[in-house]
């Protein structure tokens, strides 16, 4: 497969239907590929693609689009859903990228004893089908049985109130505020983000108490809330090993619920629940209150 | 740093009652900015103003904080006083210490700490304020009304009289609304046909009035001064221009068994109609649910007989977009839905009807010619009940809380026109109160008691139970406190009434509020209650809570001197607190657009220059006149770029911190 994507992206450049391929190359170790952009024929005998290619590639677009001419971009599943949400907002335009969808077994991961596993997000994948794609190569295989999603972010919200705000203080605690997080996110792309932006003295608000970071990864949830397709890079970046993907999912968990199921980068065109208003259809603002 | 000066209030008691003001005082003086600090019982009194002005200009004040009531009330009597004094009015700022405060506290000293927050937070937003200027709008010399019942048609000829243009927008083939179905109206007793008909008439006749009947609102865009609305006029099959109101089509109409709308079902009508004689305009229309031509495309009698050939079987729905400086909701009212009262027996006996329905009954013009007879043996009643409140006090989910308020009085009426014309069938009413406030109100109703005899009980009604000849009802004296069964002919349901369905579209349209129980919200329950807190959008009868003929006349009249008061005016001064983004912050990525509920947001590509690099972008616009400045936008902009000027960003996190120092 990843011989097949090499050729194909080789015809596609040297014909010059492409300006620019991005795609992932050998990283440091064999389970680290990392996303780089090809722009000759040559560089792209380093195109790889396995199981460890986790990097969603839809975020990078954003550059590729203010390049000339048009960038081919290799999309798993998931990452198409990404694309899409990107489209919507006007970050990267449909008509500037070649999408290649390529088929996915699940990525994984190497954890801390040297154990190759698959990533959480992969263990309770629905998104199996490409949302948009030029054409497409290798299949998708994923048989296993998948988790709930949601069963984690069900069992924080069983706890008692000090329960929960305990387990949030040793997972936010841990932050160091590398913001790998915010930058490998594919929502998270402002011009200026408001946390390094002096324009509303928010850059020191996160720094405000010792418990420090949770007021930035909570203000992150609710920036992307709504835009966010669970594509769960924020988790696996992060190095202290946050289990930041339930705050999203907290949320996008609420918004089924309230709003109805919606999934974020379905299509490139539904406007997102919370920034669509039906009075027929919609949640009263009170059962939000009730809920507590 | 600004030089703050921070006044405040006692509002007699109203604030001094609950709130510790000298404390207040003494505390603010030491806060950032605050040069000046000073107390006094009624800050809105020329007095009050005049000591904030001369404070202005003695301590060289730059901001000032009014600790008062709401700045819904008096916010712009301290701006102008502000710029009196030679301030920019965008430099004062209110804390609500009495709404938000004294009002709804009881503790002194809670209550002063909060105050004293509140306080705090309007020094905070204040040192960050800065002059803000208002652009000018033009306004459209003419004022759309919506509805063509007595409240629209009186709006409309007082409006029109002042000489302004006016449009009336009517849903029904005719204007006259509700009242023209009524008999006779209380407490005089003059017939409703005789005092509507001839207004119905003068409407239509007016050089400066056009009807819009058979027609609707579809859309609204625009604001004060400066409205865009698209009326849909309804196809009604018949040339305007060409009709005589002759009549001969619905005479030969073979399609004659619609039920009619005008007389509550009570008979039929022909599927081409016009919905009573006296309807203007006098031109018919053609129910094409009903009509054979349009079912089976066999017919065509009307237009065979119709001698001018008005008859058009192809018109179509016409959009008409016309522009309107102010717009008035008259969209009136309905009964409540009886379904959910079953207890009463409404829907299964026919000689249960609704108090609307005996309007038509006993109506010289109505179904029966006047007589008033069972519907279901066509037999004289020789008894007749009337039970009031149904739906209306009623706090169950079925029901209307409030009290619809007319209902004791023309239930009063009725019983009197039945006494009037047959002295010897037996009346009575059941009651919760008899509500009889107003000018010779209660004298009508104690004429219905004692020179009439009128049984008036005080009571519910458990059941009504139709056995053919005779209803039965089952109920409680409440003053005797005992179970009483009574036998009688006719019930009489007095219906609670409520705002017509479409009014929640239309005022969605017009971004208008309305309460929980789809009235029109007024802008100030006392103060301003003829206008919507939209500016532009004024309210004339029952669509802003039920009101009797007499009030809704007065009501149409005073929203008309307010849609004046409105259109006399060349020029509007614009709100200046509007919405303003940050080209360097924006992503482009059209959320606000998206929110916008006035459309004010739009996007192009534009060079921006980025700190020495310049490149195009995708970025937001405001357009300043569209803007009303709710903030939706400011606070759905993920990276911040948009902000609302008046209350930005800054401000309202500088109000957050204070607040929680």
């Amino acid at each position: 497969m990843q011989e097949r994507m090499r050729i194909r992206a080789k015809e596609l450049l040297t014909s010059g239907a492409v300006q620019r391929v991005l795609g992932w190359k050998k990283g440091d170790f064999p389970y680290n590929p990392e996303p780089a952009f090809f722009t000759a024929e040559h560089e792209l005998d380093d195109l790889v693609y396995d199981r460890f290619c986790a990097a969603n590639l839809s975020g990078y677009m954003v550059e590729a689009n203010k390049q000339d001419g048009k960038t081919l971009v290799f999309l798993k599943p998931c990452d198409t859903y990404s694309f899409n949400q990107l489209t919507k907002e006007n970050r990267v335009s449909r008509d500037k990228a070649w999408i290649i969808g390529v088929g996915c077994e699940g990525n994984a991961e190497v954890d801390e004893m040297q154990e190759i596993g698959l990533l959480e997000r992969c263990k309770v994948c629905t998104k199996t089908e490409h949302k948009v794609f030029d054409e497409l190569i290798g299949e998708d295989i994923q048989t296993r049985e998948k988790e709930d999603r949601f069963e984690q972010v069900s069992d924080v919200e069983k706890m008692s109130p000090d329960e929960r705000f305990g387990f949030w203080q040793n997972q936010l605690s841990r932050c160091i505020r590398c913001n790998a997080c915010r930058n490998v996110c594919p929502a998270c792309n402002c011009k200026k983000c408001v946390f390094d932006s002096g324009k509303y003295d928010t850059e020191q608000k996160a720094n405000v108490t010792s418990f420090e970071e949770q007021m930035f990864h909570i203000i992150r949830a609710y920036h992307v809330a709504g835009r966010c397709t669970d594509c769960g890079e924020c988790s696996r970046v992060c190095p202290q090993a946050i289990d930041l993907h339930l705050l999203n999912r907290k949320m996008i968990k609420d918004i089924n619920e309230l709003y109805g199921e919606f999934q974020a980068g379905d299509d490139a065109e539904t406007p997102g629940p919370l920034t669509d208003y039906d009075a027929d259809t919609d949640a009263d603002p009170s059962v939000v209150y009730e809920r507590g | 740093m600004q030089r703050i000066g921070v006044f405040v209030c006692h509002c007699g008691t109203n604030i001094a009652g609950t709130v510790d003001v000298a404390e207040i005082v003494e505390m603010a003086k030491p806060e950032p900015g605050v040069v000046h600090a000073a107390e006094y019982p009624y800050m809105c009194s020329e007095a009050g103003q005049n000591m904030i002005i001369n404070a202005v200009k003695e301590h060289n004040l730059s901001g000032v904080v009014i600790c008062s009531c709401s700045p819904r009330m008096h916010e712009a009597t301290f701006r102008k006083a502000a710029e009196k004094a030679g301030l920019n009015p965008y430099m004062v700022e209110i804390a609500n210490i009495r709404e938000h405060c004294s009002w709804i506290h009881k503790d002194k000293a809670e209550a002063t700490q909060k105050a004293l927050t509140l306080t705090r937070a309007a020094i905070a937003k204040v040192q960050l304020n800065s002059p803000l200027f208002p652009d000018e709008s033009p306004v459209t010399k003419r004022a759309l009304v919506i509805g063509g019942g007595i409240a629209g048609i009186q709006t409309a000829l007082d409006i029109a009289d002042a000489g302004f243009e006016v449009d009336i927008v009517e849903s029904t083939p005719s204007i006259g609304g509700k009242m023209a179905q009524l008999d006779k109206t209380f407490p005089t007793l003059d017939c409703a046909a005789c005092i509507l008909t001839p207004k119905m008439v003068d409407a239509s006749a007016h050089e400066n009035i056009t009807l819009y009947t058979y027609s609707q609102v579809d859309k609204v865009e625009g604001f004060v001064g400066d409205f865009t609305v698209t009326i849909r006029k309804k196809a009604r099959s018949v040339d305007f221009e060409k009709c005589t109101g002759c009549g001969a089509c619905s005479e030969k109409c073979p399609s004659k068994k619609s039920p009619s709308e005008f007389d509550q079902g009570l008979c039929t009508r022909p599927a081409i109609y016009t919905p009573f004689a006296q309807a203007v305009p006098n031109v018919p229309v053609i129910d094409r649910e009903a009509c054979l031509k349009f079912k089976t495309g066999k017919c065509g009698l009307c237009e065979t007989v119709c001698a001018p050939k008005a008859i058009n079987f192809e018109q179509e729905d016409e959009l008409v977009e016309r522009k309107y400086g102010a717009v008035v909701m008259a969209t009136g009212y309905e009964p409540v839905s009886l379904d959910k009262f079953g207890e009463y027996s409404y829907d299964s006996s026919p000689d249960v009807i609704t108090s609307l329905e005996f309007e038509r009954l006993t109506n010289a013009a109505g179904p029966t010619g006047g007589a008033l007879t069972r519907l279901s043996d066509k037999r004289k009643p020789k008894s007749v009940t009337f039970i009031q409140c149904v739906g209306s006090r009623d706090v169950t989910q079925r029901g209307k809380a409030y009290c619809s308020k007319i209902c004791c009085m023309y239930t009063a009426k009725h019983a009197m026109l039945i006494k009037e014309k047959y002295p010897d069938i037996e009346v009575n009413i059941f009651y919760i109160d008899v509500r009889t406030p107003g000018k010779a109100f209660d004298e009508f109703y104690r004429r219905a008691e004692d020179e009439y005899g009128v049984r008036y009980i005080k009571g519910q009604v458990g059941k009504v139970i139709d056995n053919g000849d005779h209803l039965q009802i089952q109920a409680v004296d409440m003053l005797d406190n005992k179970k009483m069964e009574l036998q009688t002919d006719m019930v009489v349901l007095a219906t609670a009434i409520e705002p017509v369905e479409s009014a929640k579209s239309i005022a969605t349209m017009l971004t208008a509020s309305i309460d929980t129980n789809n009235f029109m919200t007024e802008a100030h329950p006392k103060l301003r209650p003829v206008e919507s807190p939209t500016a532009g959008v004024f309210l004339s009868g029952v669509c802003q809570g039920p009101k009797d003929i007499p009030e809704t006349v007065a009501q149409a009249g005073a929203a008309a001197a307010k849609v004046i008061g409105l259109l006399v005016k060349d020029k509007l001064m614009s709100n200046p607190c509007t919405a303003k983004p940050d080209e360097l912050y924006c992503n482009g990525c059209s959320v606000c657009e998206n929110v916008c509920p006035y459309g004010a947001i739009s996007y192009e590509d534009c060079e921006v220059n980025d700190h020495g690099v310049r490149e195009v972008r995708r970025v937001a616009q405001v357009n300043k006149a569209l803007c009303q400045g709710c903030g939706a936008c400011a606070v759905t902009c993920p990276s911040g770029a948009m902000d609302l000027q008046g209350f930005s960003n800054r401000q309202i996190q500088a109000e957050v911190d204070a607040i929680c120092r």
